[in-house]
């Protein structure tokens, strides 16, 4: 079970960078846990700290500006790609963010946080240069059930497609898992042939 | 009127969910000690076994130090992980190939050579270079951690079908051109997301003329275009070498999967969603100049211009020069480089090994250079010191080491210093992936092993 998610209303952080890859989101030398918890502290350490040294924080990185807040990630295209480590989305969810938006997600990030109750938010590269342009108190409005992204100030508002299946697990909290283990029958009986 | 990956793929729908993803049966399972202790404690958690103990096979990989593996690993964390799948692998009695087991390996060198990789198969690990094994004509590709739990205990998983991207190669390659430089050619044309979404069969005479280690290096890298996985049709070269490996079929059963390898090809009326045509004469030795495996160029060619670039992708393009120390426009050959790594589940296969040593075969390196050679798995090692290799290596003045993901990944002890210049047979050249601060430049093995023995970027054609 994961935090079921409907709708976030949130100030969100830019990081208006194309490709951000998961060895960025969390490097691996921080892949070493045995446990899903902690990772949010070491979310883009590297862009984060200097020296590695959390009292070294580098100022222009939007994690670090205290004008940027809220549960709302929202970066460039083709954002996680790489590394299939989950840690990333388990680094995403831990510091605090529900929904991530982009104009591209790669594929096994993807996967990874809607298995975690984090939702990609896929909207057009318009859209998102209209969100990267808003000002920082600017709030956005995330709604799954209605499957909308509204920029709160203007009334704009974008459209984006789930898959009915991945929708329904995401508002109630349910995992894959769950739902695989209740036809172990059908499994077996596939097993035979 | 069916593709390859159709017809692997429909044999494996256990059911499909309507307006939803299918449940997909899974044939084989690797696991190693990084993506793998959540799983194991979700089970724990919910009190189930594991599946089928016999569809997982486990190694180490990823953690481990390439030096004095005898010895206890040296860092903490990594020695907890490693031995936390000493642990879960026995409480759930699940096969390992742990450190010191003469299988151990990099997980995507071990399957193929152990005969587990098979034509047909589905295979999948928790790891995004699981794409290497579809050279074998399976659908292979990389998973979360969930997505390990709900295999072990399961079996399956939910998967929506992809999109289908065919790229055909036909032609002859010029010599010194390697597999490797097919794939950095083909990233750099179609970008590090061009094929997200899609599952992309290789084809074409250029392939068909290649081994399967070639063809390994090639699905190994599908990823790095964002595809889920890459696959090539069985073929002869394909049958030949799974034949008498440890876990391929034996007598009538070998009889019987080759019949049914056979039929493993797309329809010549099958329609893919993106179809891609690359001439074989086109490609050169390839190295990247970026922070991400679509930014590459021939070894003879310049550094895009500043003025190249699409005004919204030049921030990304501008933010890479500076983390790399290079300039727009500059010229690639003739830059020095700190650091050799030829290793990684892409390129530390034998014949990447025989190829190197029989180009550095009485030459010396550069004395400006560090040279790690990392074979990809016990069994490589072993045969590279039957053959000699090793000793060619020494003398050359390279640093044989023992089998691991070593300086690919910057987890275990094998990192490559802040703001140094490591030209790396790996697969990523991302901000600090082989170390915080390193710079990657990724190229075949023959492209870095020249520039191992001159100790800058070279064009390895004019060597040999």
């Amino acid at each position: 079970m994961s935090k079921p998610l409907n709708i976030v209303k949130s100030r969100f952080v830019p990081i208006a960078i194309e490709n951000i890859d998961t060895d960025q989101i969390i490097p691996a030398r921080f892949l070493k846990a045995t446990t899903r918890e902690g990772f949010g502290k070491n979310l883009f350490r590297d862009w984060r700290y200097n020296n590695d040294n959390e009292l070294e924080p580098k100022a222009d990185f939007p994690l670090n500006n205290p004008n940027f807040s809220g549960e709302i990630l929202v970066a460039g295209k083709n954002f996680g790609c790489g590394s299939s480590r989950e840690h990333a989305a388990w680094a995403v969810d831990d510091y605090g963010f529900r929904v991530v938006v982009s104009s591209f997600f790669a594929d096994i990030f993807k996967n990874n946080a809607q298995n975690n109750g984090v939702l990609p938010v896929t909207v057009s590269e318009e859209f998102l240069q209209k969100i990267f342009a808003l000002g920082n108190e600017a709030t956005l409005t995330v709604n799954l059930e209605a499957q909308t992204i509204t920029i709160d100030a203007t009334g704009e508002q974008a459209k984006f497609d789930i898959n009915n299946y991945k929708k329904t697990c995401l508002l109630n909290g349910y995992d894959d898992i769950d739902y695989l283990l209740s036809i172990k029958n059908e499994i077996k009986e596939f097993e035979k042939n | 009127m069916s593709t390859l990956f159709d017809k692997i793929w429909d044999k494996h729908v256990v059911k499909s969910i309507e307006g939803g993803p299918s449940v997909l049966y899974i044939d084989k399972h690797f696991i190693h000690e990084v993506t793998s202790p959540q799983a194991f404690d979700g089970l724990r958690k919910r009190g189930i076994p594991v599946h089928n103990v016999k569809q997982v096979v486990a190694t180490a990989d990823h953690n481990v130090p390439t030096i004095d593996q005898h010895l206890p690993i040296k860092e903490a964390l990594s020695k907890m992980q490693v031995q936390k799948l000493v642990d879960n692998c026995a409480e759930f009695g699940i096969e390992l190939y742990g450190l010191g087991h003469p299988y151990q390996g990099i997980v995507h060198v071990i399957g193929p050579e152990l005969g587990v990789t098979q034509p047909g198969m589905t295979m999948v690990c928790g790891d995004s270079h699981t794409s290497t094994h579809g050279a074998f004509g399976s659908i292979a590709f990389g998973i979360g951690t969930s997505e390990v739990e709900m295999v072990l205990a399961t079996q399956c998983l939910l998967q929506s079908k992809p999109k289908q991207m065919r790229i055909t190669i036909d032609g002859e390659l010029h010599k010194g051109v390697t597999s490797k430089d097919i794939i950095l050619y083909i990233i750099s044309k179609i970008s590090a997301s061009g094929a997200t979404g899609y599952f992309v069969e290789y084809a074409g005479s250029a392939i068909r003329a290649l081994s399967m280690e070639a063809r390994m290096t090639i699905c190994n890298m599908s990823i790095e275009m964002g595809a889920r996985g890459g696959l090539i049709a069985p073929d002869e070269t394909t049958i030949n070498y799974v034949k008498g490996r440890k876990f391929a079929p034996q007598g009538a059963d070998w009889d019987k999967a080759v019949n049914y390898w056979n039929t493993l090809r797309t329809d010549d009326d099958a329609k893919f969603d993106v179809e891609i045509n690359i001439k074989a004469e086109d490609i050169e030795p390839m190295v990247t100049y970026g922070t991400n495996p679509g930014m590459g160029i021939s070894v003879n060619e310049n550094i895009p211009s500043e003025k190249s670039i699409d005004e919204k992708e030049k921030p990304s393009f501008l933010k890479s020069l500076q983390y790399m120390g290079f300039e727009p426009g500059e010229k690639i050959k003739g830059h020095k480089v700190d650091y050799v790594f030829i290793g990684s589940c892409t390129n530390a296969r034998i014949e990447d090994l025989r190829a190197v040593a029989s180009f550095v075969k009485g030459k010396k390196k550069s004395d400006d250079v560090e040279v790690w050679i990392v074979p990809g798995s016990k069994q490589v090692e072993a045969q590279a010191k039957e053959e000699g290799i090793d000793k060619i290596l020494e003398a050359a003045g390279f640093q044989l080491r023992q089998p691991g993901c070593s300086a690919c990944l910057g987890m275990n002890e094998d990192k490559i210093p802040a703001g140094k210049y490591c030209i790396s047979t790996s697969n990523r050249n991302f901000e600090g992936r082989q170390g915080a601060g390193a710079r990657t430049l990724l190229a075949s093995p023959l492209t870095a092993a020249a520039a191992a023995i001159t100790g800058v970027i070279s064009d390895v054609r004019e060597m040999i």
